[in-house]
């Protein structure tokens, strides 16, 4: 998409707009030529307005060869767009003080006063809660209506059955096939998948033990000092896996960056196997028998630069054999990564090699072989297969499952509810910083997913109450806190 | 990280309690002032502290008892911190905290004035605020300079580099050509060509700014230092001998008390100076070439996605930045002294700390600027008069009021977001 | 390697309003899918192997082991690459030479007419300047004697040590993440101390000078902990505040040099007293020659700062927050504990390094002067020493034999001292862009990424 809006180059091949031929050397082609974009990551100067983000690049001016900037008509033009198609945005807003969904639109309208005939959205959903979703979906339609061209780009089936006139399936930068959206489910995940797909993982039933880790009333704020986590109760037990599950940023990193002493508890306390430990240093925690896979491998998990046998002992470079004294050991070091590379099935040329060289996936195993090659009390592992080949997370995957029932206390946060599904023995929903509810994994996605969305099955009365105490989840399922 | 930002989230704020930043710096500014009564009051002495309106002693002047001075500008610089710490209506903020400030530099005033010996306790204000501009000029350039380049993404530090640059070659074709424009002319293409080097380097090539503006620098100093020993040296009639632009009054303003006589009887650069900051502070601003600049300079790529040529932006600003600041160095060679090796003496890192201390603004830079050409003005004059402070303590006040802005100390400063980030496509 | 998963994939994808974490040697473990879709939609061929395979193959046949050899020399290695950049900057300067030499210049009026004059009076200048930089600064054929053969390497040792120091200071903060502008104010703080304690305390030899060293250490230390501690808490960029720290330690050695009990009491102008011989570094090789023993205690801290940065546990905390200070968070190491010791080390190397102005042969007392630029000329080393500490000592040898040679540059051939700052300066600057050296001596364009020694990064 990116080649299409005139950012990358081809290297063969040609586009055709209304059937002939276009060469984009750079976006202002593309947008001379009616094609609009809203990238995934928006493109919106924080610090400026809504109207100065949407006049760049295409300023009104007077004042001659000085190019004084025609602000009032840059407002009345977002004015008029929001309006016509009910996009509601104040053309004054700073936008860093502007939620996601708002953003968005933004960028929606930004493209609309370019005249554009094709929008491009490339995973416009991926950052929204259901409602917004939804909102944005009715805009799509009105832009349909009219005669707007769109591209849709996401990996949500329900979307793409809900919105789409015709739907093309691309895999690894080939197109595999067309469907119209009457096609099932099913037949459009096979496509995507190349293969079907084995999404269950083999695991006895959990034999959950004492408590492990015991969060209560947990309260944590975000970089921005916005609270992200408001009163969290959970407990995870030896020997089963928490899953923990929500559309992504209803706070459930900043929850396990609490737990991990990366970031400060407010109010609440943390405790592990009866010892409180709110206020360690992470070093302290990880120390204590906790094991952590962060969400994003790339910028927390990993020193790129690294070798794999460094970053094998990342957390442990000072502790006997790695380290004595002020020395480190390198033959300990060495010798111990090829263990570990071995065990964890690490795909690498050597233990030497720098981390960043590998694929998603091995790059995945180093952090996994890292954190479960000591004894631990508890796992925590985030998004632990996000961008990983599914060789890999059926590896990682069992990996979890063995180190449940070795008996640690497990705790799975991941978005992708299959994933939470296959794993945990409990789920507990997050929303809007708190726990909305704990069921069990059998509980039917729909049910689910409307957690995710904030709807608890007593929504009416939540919906009354003022919202202080009213997210206390009320325990159901097999799984829930009650359970011994 | 990216909370989900629902409209009715709760915004807690960083509880901060009873110690907010206003009333923390209240607290300062209280104790500057009962610090400024009680230690400047006693050490004033019974002789007049006389601030004449004029270069030299005679003439209409303000006066006041020292010991009596001392202590009254001491209890406005505490009243006014007290205002600060009792809570009042952010509007006033500015204007509380600039009078103490300016309170608890009159008692300092007033204390050494009346203590420096009979016949000498005298301060001329048109000679304080005209070396204030003087000293403050190069540090205007500079700083507007660093503006251009830093509002676009690309960090300055060869800003010494580049005044150097515009002082030498200014110096040298204003000497062999006879003429003070084409010497003007010089000295912009000097600093443009460290600006080049700069640009050529940080955005073609990828270097880190910040070590090829100290590379530079070095660069600058050894070319300049090198010719000059080369040339000016063994022929100073030739090569170092440049014209001078004249003083130009200006009718009206120049007769207006102690500005008039102080500003509007000034060089070229000076009015230039001024002039740079209004223009540039409107064209970043107010028009289509700043709204680029500043989108370039905090998000290149959404920038990149409208069509805006961010390479192109950059190159262009850097190179005027170097024209900005070699004009700057030509308010040496061409008004005030022959060229002399290194003659710049870090004023390009004041200048940077003008930049940083004024908040990457054109208007904050020319105050900070200010600020610091005062500081320097008053060691010169605190020297004559035969202080007992130190001049070099004063000279340190700079750089340390930037180290305590950079701490967050004195409000938040925040470069633009994508500055020093070299901006690679796709 | 690519990912078929399309619920988790897309959303792996690097932030493109971040800093773009692309290695085009890695080839592409998580490419993007919309890219390739793109390339789809635009009719491009399957390129789905190459994005599949880890790396890109190298069309070559397997070459011969001579040409592999002669391959790996020119393909923009460090040592052919430094060695280019130092002929190209030595270019530089003769045209420098030749433009400021007006009797040369005069030949060139007449260049169409008789260009040999031209070409030969060149050639004369550039030739005897370039022959004294030799000359003084490795070995002069024409002398004889003892002292007079060592001579030259004696001066290159001796305006080497100090800069081993501080190259070493900024190189250390450099692998950590910090850019340390500030080894030139800490080598003043350094100075000042080691110099008040030379001839301040009566110590016997020996001890007074570990003793002097150690103040001079710590004057050092404890101006890089200040942006240390000022980065770690506040988040205030090191870069400024180091530059601020210049100018504060210059001022305060202009005001400590005139203060009673320091000056000089039989001196009018700013010079303090002398330090006490019994501080001083013994000479190596006997009274005549400058060189001391401070090359031996440079060589001792490479050697530690070598240990430091690759077998201590501190080593590996500096380098991973040095590399990604959120993975070293994540891992549980301290940052801001990271970057405090770490200031306060660079500090103390670069005051060692300031001790030596004073306590070796350059000079015995505290001038305005007296650090003259060796924390900036640090900056350089380290980056010409690509923050290896070993090259670092190497590189601080090839500044310090510029200098000597410079200094018989300028007596001999009366080249200003100033050509060798120029040269030092360029050659850093062509290092720092090997894809500009290369491109002037057309250099294979292999591994041209790998070289960036600089990382950058904004305030």
């Amino acid at each position: 998409m990116n080649v299409l809006y005139g950012l990358y180059q081809p290297d063969e091949g040609e586009i055709l707009v209304d059937g002939k031929p276009l060469k984009l050397r750079g976006p202002s082609d593309a947008i001379a030529a009616g094609i609009g974009m809203v990238h995934q990551h928006f493109m919106l100067v924080p610090v400026f307005t809504v109207a100065e983000n949407v006049m760049l690049g295409a300023e009104q001016v007077k004042g001659g060869i000085a190019g004084i900037l025609d602000r009032r008509r840059a407002r009345r033009e977002v004015a008029e767009v929001s309006e016509r198609y009910n996009l509601r945005v104040d053309p004054d807003a700073v936008i860093e003080d502007l939620p996601v969904g708002i953003q968005q639109r933004v960028e929606i309208v930004k493209a609309l006063t370019r005249d554009v005939d094709l929008l491009i959205l490339d995973e416009p959903t991926a950052v929204l809660t259901p409602q917004e979703t939804e909102e944005l979906l009715t805009v799509m339609r009105s832009l349909k209506a009219a005669g707007k061209s769109i591209v849709f780009i996401t990996h949500k089936l329900g979307e793409v059955k809900a919105i789409a006139d015709r739907i093309t399936v691309i895999r690894r930068g080939k197109t595999v096939g067309t469907a119209s959206p009457t096609a099932s489910r099913d037949e459009l995940a096979a496509k995507m998948v190349g293969r079907s797909v084995r999404l269950t993982v083999e695991k006895p039933p959990a034999t959950p033990g004492r408590p492990i880790l015991e969060v209560a009333g947990l309260v944590v704020d975000d970089d921005r000092q916005i609270r992200a986590v408001d009163g969290v109760d959970l407990t995870v037990r030896a020997g089963e896996v928490l899953g923990v599950a929500g559309v992504q940023g209803n706070g459930q990193t900043e929850l396990i960056e609490a737990i991990m002493g990366l970031r400060p508890v407010l109010a609440g306390t943390v405790t592990l196997d009866g010892q409180p430990v709110h206020g360690w240093s992470t070093k302290k925690v990880l120390r204590a028998g906790v094991g952590y896979v962060p969400e994003d491998r790339s910028v927390d998990g990993l020193v790129k630069e690294f070798s794999v046998a460094e970053n094998l002992v990342l957390d442990i470079y000072d502790r006997p054999p790695f380290g004595k004294g002020l020395s480190l050991k390198p033959d300990a070091i060495a010798k111990s990564a090829q263990e570990r590379i071995e065990q964890f099935d690490v795909r690498t040329p050597s233990a030497d090699a720098a981390v960043g060289t590998l694929s998603g996936g091995n790059q995945q195993k180093v952090i996994v072989a890292r954190e479960l090659s000591r004894p631990l009390k508890l796992f925590i592992a985030a998004q632990p297969t996000r961008g990983v080949d599914v060789g890999s997370i059926e590896f990682i995957h069992s990996r979890v499952i063995r180190e449940r029932d070795e008996g640690t206390a497990v705790m799975v946060v991941s978005s992708e509810l299959d994933e939470v599904i296959n794993l945990a023995d409990r789920i507990a929903v997050m929303y809007r910083g708190r726990v909305i509810g704990i069921v069990g994994p059998d509980t039917p996605r729909e049910e689910i997913g409307l957690l995710m969305a904030g709807i608890t099955p007593d929504a009416a009365t939540e919906a009354a109450a003022p919202a202080a105490d009213a997210a206390t989840p009320a325990p159901e399922g097999p799984g829930s806190e009650d359970e011994a | 990280m990216s909370t989900m930002a629902v409209p009715d989230v709760a915004v807690a704020q960083v509880d901060e309690g009873f110690w907010t930043r206003t009333r923390k710096i209240g607290a300062v500014l209280l104790a500057l002032g009962v610090l400024a009564a009680v230690l400047f009051g006693a050490l004033a002495t019974d002789q007049q502290a006389r601030f004449t309106l004029s270069e030299t002693e005679g003439g209409a002047a303000l006066e006041i008892h020292g010991t009596v001075g001392a202590i009254l500008f001491g209890v406005i610089a505490a009243a006014a911190g007290a205002a600060l710490m009792a809570g009042v209506p952010k509007r006033w903020f500015t204007v509380l905290l600039g009078v103490g400030l300016v309170a608890f530099v009159l008692s300092f005033l007033c204390w050494q004035v009346s203590a420096a010996p009979e016949g000498r306790n005298f301060m001329p204000l048109v000679n304080i605020v005209r070396g204030t501009f003087i000293l403050a000029l190069p540090l205007i350039f500079g700083a507007l300079a660093g503006v251009l380049c830093e509002r676009s993404g690309v960090v300055n530090v060869a800003i010494e580099g580049q005044l150097l640059m515009g002082a030498f070659s200014g110096a040298l074709f204003g000497s062999l050509s006879g003429s003070v424009w084409v010497g003007l002319v010089a000295a912009a293409i000097g600093g443009a060509f460290i600006s080049l080097l700069l640009a050529v380097f940080a955005i073609r090539y990828l270097v880190d700014q910040v070590v090829m503006g100290i590379v530079l620098n070095l660069l600058a100093v050894g070319i300049t230092g090198f010719l000059y020993e080369r040339l000016m040296q063994t022929n100073a009639e030739k090569y170092n001998s440049a014209p001078r632009f004249s003083n130009w009054e200006i009718p009206l303003l120049r007769d207006i008390p102690v500005l008039g006589p102080a500003l509007f009887r000034s060089n070229i650069f000076l009015y230039l100076g001024l002039l740079l900051v209004l223009v540039i502070h409107i064209a970043l601003f107010r028009t289509r070439w700043g709204l680029r600049t500043r989108a370039v300079g905090e998000h290149p790529t959404a920038a990149d996605t409208l069509g805006v040529k961010v390479l192109g932006l950059r190159y262009r600003n850097v190179l005027l930045a170097g024209v900005v600041a070699g004009i700057g160095g030509a308010s040496y060679t061409l008004a005030l002294y022959s060229f002399t090796k290194n003659m710049i003496g870090g004023k390009g890192f004041i200048a940077l700390a003008a930049l940083i201390f004024g908040r990457w603004s054109p208007t904050g830079a020319l105050l900070a600027a200010l600020f610091f050409g005062f500081a320097d003005q008053l060691g010169t004059y605190l020297g004559a008069i035969g202080s007992s402070i130190p001049s070099q303590f004063l000279a340190m006040l700079p750089y340390l009021a930037t180290m305590l802005a950079v701490a967050g100390l004195v409000g938040k400063v925040r470069a633009p977001a994508a500055d020093g980030k070299p901006y690679i496509k796709g | 390697m690519n990912n078929p998963n399309p619920v988790s994939g897309s959303s792996d994808r690097d932030p493109v309003s971040g800093s773009p974490d692309r290695d085009p040697v890695s080839g592409s473990p998580d490419k993007d899918p919309a890219t390739e879709a793109a390339r789809v939609a635009a009719g491009g061929a399957n390129r789905a192997a190459a994005v599949t395979a880890p790396k890109r193959p190298e069309p070559e046949a397997r070459p011969s082991l001579g040409r592999l050899f002669l391959d790996n020399l020119w393909a923009a290695n460090t040592v052919t690459v430094t060695v280019l950049a130092v002929l190209l900057a030595m270019f530089v300067g003769a045209v420098l030479i030749i433009v400021s030499d007006p009797d040369v210049l005069a030949t060139y009026g007449y260049i169409t007419a008789r260009p040999l004059d031209a070409l030969n009076a060149s050639w004369t200048v550039v030739s005897e300047a370039y022959a004294n930089l030799f000359k003084g600064a490795i070995f002069d054929p024409e002398a004889s004697g003892f002292t007079a053969v060592l001579s030259p390497i004696s001066e290159t040792l001796t305006y080497t040590a100090p800069l081993v120091f501080t190259g070493l200071s900024v190189a250390l903060a450099f692998r950590g993440g910090l850019f340390n502008i500030g080894a030139q104010g800490q080598a003043t703080i350094g100075v000042i101390l080691a110099a008040l304690a030379g001839f301040l305390l009566p110590l016997p030899p020996v001890l007074h000078l570990i003793v002097a060293l150690l103040a001079g250490a710590v004057g050092g230390a404890l101006w890089g902990f200040i942006p240390g501690i000022l980065k770690a808490r506040a988040g205030a960029h090191e870069v400024i505040n180091t530059i601020m720290l210049n100018y504060v330690a210059v001022y305060f050695l202009s005001w400590i040099i005139i203060q009673s009990g320091v000056q000089n009491p039989d001196r009018a102008d700013a010079i303090s007293k002398p330090v006490d011989s019994s501080a001083q570094f013994p000479r190596l090789l006997g009274g005549d020659l400058r060189v001391h023993a401070g090359i031996l205690l440079a060589v001792l801290a490479t050697w530690f700062v070598a240990w430091l940065l690759n077998r201590s546990t501190f080593g590996f905390e500096l380098r991973a927050v040095g590399a990604n200070p959120d993975a070293a968070r994540t891992a549980g190491i301290s940052v801001a504990k990271t970057y405090v010791l770490m200031m306060a080390i660079a500090g103390l190397l670069a005051g060692l390094g300031g001790s030596q102005m004073v306590l070796g042969s350059t000079a015995n007392a505290l001038t305005p002067l007296v650090v003259a630029q060796i924390g900036f000329d640090g900056i350089l080393v380290a980056l010409l020493g690509r923050v290896k500490p070993w090259g670092v000592l190497l590189a601080a040898l090839l500044f310090g034999a510029l200098q000597a040679g410079g200094n018989r540059m300028q007596s001999y051939s009366g080249i200003s001292l100033e050509l060798v700052t120029v040269l030092q300066a360029l050659i850093v600057i062509f290092i720092a862009a090997p894809a500009l050296v290369k491109a002037i001596f057309q250099l294979r364009a292999a591994r041209a990424a790998r070289l960036q020694t600089s990382l950058a990064k904004g305030w």
